[in-house]
């Protein structure tokens, strides 16, 4: 789907992370390797952590120990997308105005505007494109903080829950995205409690690992 | 520079659309038609406590709207954008408070002049009045930004929020009240208070979007 | 990905050091603050009467020591947020958080026996001049102060918060004291100065010396006991609750 320039095959390699939350170590020592190309998703119990690790590699949680290296480099919130449980629209917005928001957000100064009707278009909200986000359902609001992901290219993607409130029609379109975003060279790391068929890797998090 | 400007447009359109000012300007009237209820409509008493009443009540609104600044961002994830942008968090802040003096306190100020002779305030004090609340607006946005984002993780946190910005707004009160109140005593416009509000200003500018920063980083998740 | 640099396996180790620390200082700072708070008393009931004000002047014995550690307990907390900040020491959070309702005493005394000192002397309970009007500016802060850290459940966000608005607030403190000033004076200016030759006699100096020390002691003995008791209850909650 991002017809874009394919990323170098690397893999994300994760060393002794350790995530502190609400006094405890809610992570402690995890070690993972993400292959390239590949798409992992980590699943366990509710509250073991899961949005936790989403958020400490994308720079949103400080850890307190360990590393997270994207090929040589170490992992940097500019090489990422993180889509997490919030959808970061704002209700009084319209869905263009929104896109355009986040564009502005999260685009580098140099990176051009995507056209905003294609990309809606994409998503499959071009009809809804003067709405007010408030007015929107809550799988089309879902689709909607999806759109940074063809907005500008990012090779790992962070997806907290990316299945939530999508119906059918939504996870295939997603699962299609994912995977021609893997075969491109990038990498996809999703947090889940429900089976992703797009995953190619698994880690399960455990309380008291 | 273009993230900044853009949260720029959008906070002052979400305020516009949001009808945030109206709040603040519903409190401003309501309280200020309760004023003579309670002290008696004599015009000379009003026109004595016009200039330091009508500052006290612009602060007590302020303290009502501040809680509505960064909450409506901490419960759409609006901060997860802000921090994961290509921008620094700090100047995207200061953004946010630009958008707010624009969008609360430049209104407010236009509306002065009325809410000023419902209290019979004295025309020489009108001038200094308003200018006083313009140069003070900026360090009346940031310090209380400063409240609001301390604040971002507690739910109903307007009591709180008001009470750890009471003391900040003290020292800008004190310059800013009494700066009006000295055109009532002739001379015009109190200029040392002035600067002092405006260096207040200028200080709080810089240094607040720094300790929001700090707060929202490890707040908002 | 961002790290923190220090390894938080120090605050497992320190506490227990701290709390040897705090067992060895805790009797000699109480036996000292109690000793020196009589002999300050004492020495306050022997100052010889103001001829103007009368014995009501013994109050101030109590009001003015009160105020110094009024602003000097807002202080404490800045340095120690400020230190627990930098070093990431929860410590230092934990010392602020203590320190926080004892500050908040000492400026409620100073409030209420400043009321009492200026009754005799100006027939109302209250009048806003400089002083007292600062230290009520300050006692708003510490209750802004502690209101915020028992309005965050969690304990990261809370100190981290609280640190922050400690910092704000000490930076505020002396604007409020400048605003404050400008804005009105009656009360008479500060008697007492470290680095000026104070303006009164050592009668009343020496007490007044003595006072400040006693609440100084005092303010560190209560700070040790109240920093025990909370790591005493953490470590009850963790057993009785278990830890992951």
């Amino acid at each position: 789907m991002t017809d874009k320039s394919a990323y170098t095959y690397v893999q994300l390699d994760v060393h002794q992370l350790g995530v502190r939350r609400g006094g405890v170590m809610v992570i402690s020592n995890l070690s993972f390797t993400v292959k390239a190309q590949a798409a992992l998703m980590v699943s366990g119990p509710n509250g073991v952590g899961k949005t936790s690790l989403l958020r400490a590699l994308s720079g949103l949680l400080e850890c307190e120990t360990g590393v997270a290296k994207l090929g040589q480099e170490n992992l940097a919130t500019n090489m990422l997308h993180y889509v997490g449980h919030g959808e970061g629209l704002k209700g009084q917005l319209t869905i263009t105005e929104n896109l355009n928001f986040m564009f502005d957000l999260l685009g580098e100064p140099d990176e051009e505007r995507p056209n905003i009707d294609g990309l809606l278009s994409k998503i499959g909200l071009l009809q809804q494109r003067n709405q007010m986000a408030s007015d929107l359902s809550a799988g089309q609001k879902r689709r909607a903080a999806m759109a940074r992901l063809f907005m500008v290219p990012r090779q790992v993607w962070l997806l907290d829950e990316p299945f939530t409130a999508l119906d059918l029609g939504g996870r295939v379109w997603l699962s299609e995205a994912v995977r021609a975003h893997c075969q491109a060279g990038g990498i996809v790391v999703a947090a889940s409690h429900e089976p992703l068929d797009f995953a190619t890797q698994y880690l399960t998090l455990e309380a008291g690992v | 520079m273009r993230a900044a400007y853009s949260v720029l447009c959008v906070d002052i359109l979400l305020a516009w659309r949001l009808g945030s000012i109206s709040l603040v300007l519903a409190f401003l009237f309501i309280a200020l038609t309760l004023v003579p209820f309670g002290v008696g409509p004599e015009l000379a008493l009003l026109k004595r406590l016009a200039p330091g009443l009508l500052w006290v009540v612009i602060i007590l609104a302020l303290l009502l709207s501040l809680d509505r600044l960064f909450q409506s961002d901490a419960e759409d994830g609006g901060f997860d954008q802000l921090m994961l942008s290509s921008q620094p968090l700090e100047l995207l802040v200061l953004a946010k408070l630009v958008a707010h003096f624009i969008a609360i306190i430049l209104p407010l100020s236009l509306v002065l002049p009325i809410a000023g002779f419902l209290v019979n305030i004295d025309i020489a004090a009108l001038f200094p009045l308003v200018v006083s609340v313009l140069v003070a607006g900026p360090a009346l946005c940031a310090l209380g930004a400063i409240g609001s984002a301390l604040a971002v993780s507690v739910r109903r946190a307007g009591l709180l929020t008001a009470l750890i910005v009471m003391p900040l707004y003290v020292p800008v009160l004190v310059f800013g009240a009494n700066s009006a109140q000295m055109a009532l005593l002739g001379g015009g416009i109190a200029l040392d208070a002035i600067l002092v509000l405006a260096a207040m200003s200028l200080a709080a500018m810089l240094l607040a979007p720094l300790a929001i920063s700090a707060a929202l980083r490890g707040l908002a998740s | 990905m961002r790290i923190q640099k220090t390894d938080w396996l120090h605050y497992y180790a320190n506490p227990h050091r701290f709390m040897g620390l705090a067992q060895a200082l805790f009797y000699p700072l109480w036996v000292c603050a109690i000793l020196t708070l009589s002999a300050g008393l004492y020495l306050g009931f022997q100052a010889p009467p103001d001829y103007q004000q009368g014995e009501t002047v013994r109050i101030m014995f109590v009001h003015v020591p009160a105020a110094w550690m009024a602003l000097f307990g807002y202080s404490f907390i800045a340095f120690v947020s400020i230190l627990a900040l930098i070093f990431r020491h929860p410590l230092g959070h934990l010392a602020a958080r203590a320190a926080a309702p004892i500050g908040a005493c000492f400026t409620l005394i100073a409030l209420v026996t400043g009321a009492l000192w200026g009754q005799p002397m100006w027939g109302t309970w209250w009048v806003w001049d400089a002083r007292l009007t600062s230290v009520l500016v300050l006692f708003f802060v510490y209750i802004g102060y502690i209101s915020l850290w028992r309005a965050i459940e969690s304990p990261e966000k809370a100190s981290r918060a609280a640190a922050i608005l400690a910092i704000v607030g000490f930076i505020n403190v002396p604007i409020v004291k400048f605003s404050v000033d400008w804005w009105n004076t009656l009360h008479q200016p500060a008697s007492v100065s470290r680095f000026a030759r104070p303006a009164i006699h050592p009668d009343i100096l020496y007490p007044l010396l003595v006072m400040g020390v006693a609440f100084m002691l005092l303010f560190f003995a209560l700070l040790i006991t109240r920093m025990q008791s909370e790591i005493l209850n953490q470590r009850a909650r963790r057993r009785l609750g278990g830890d992951l």
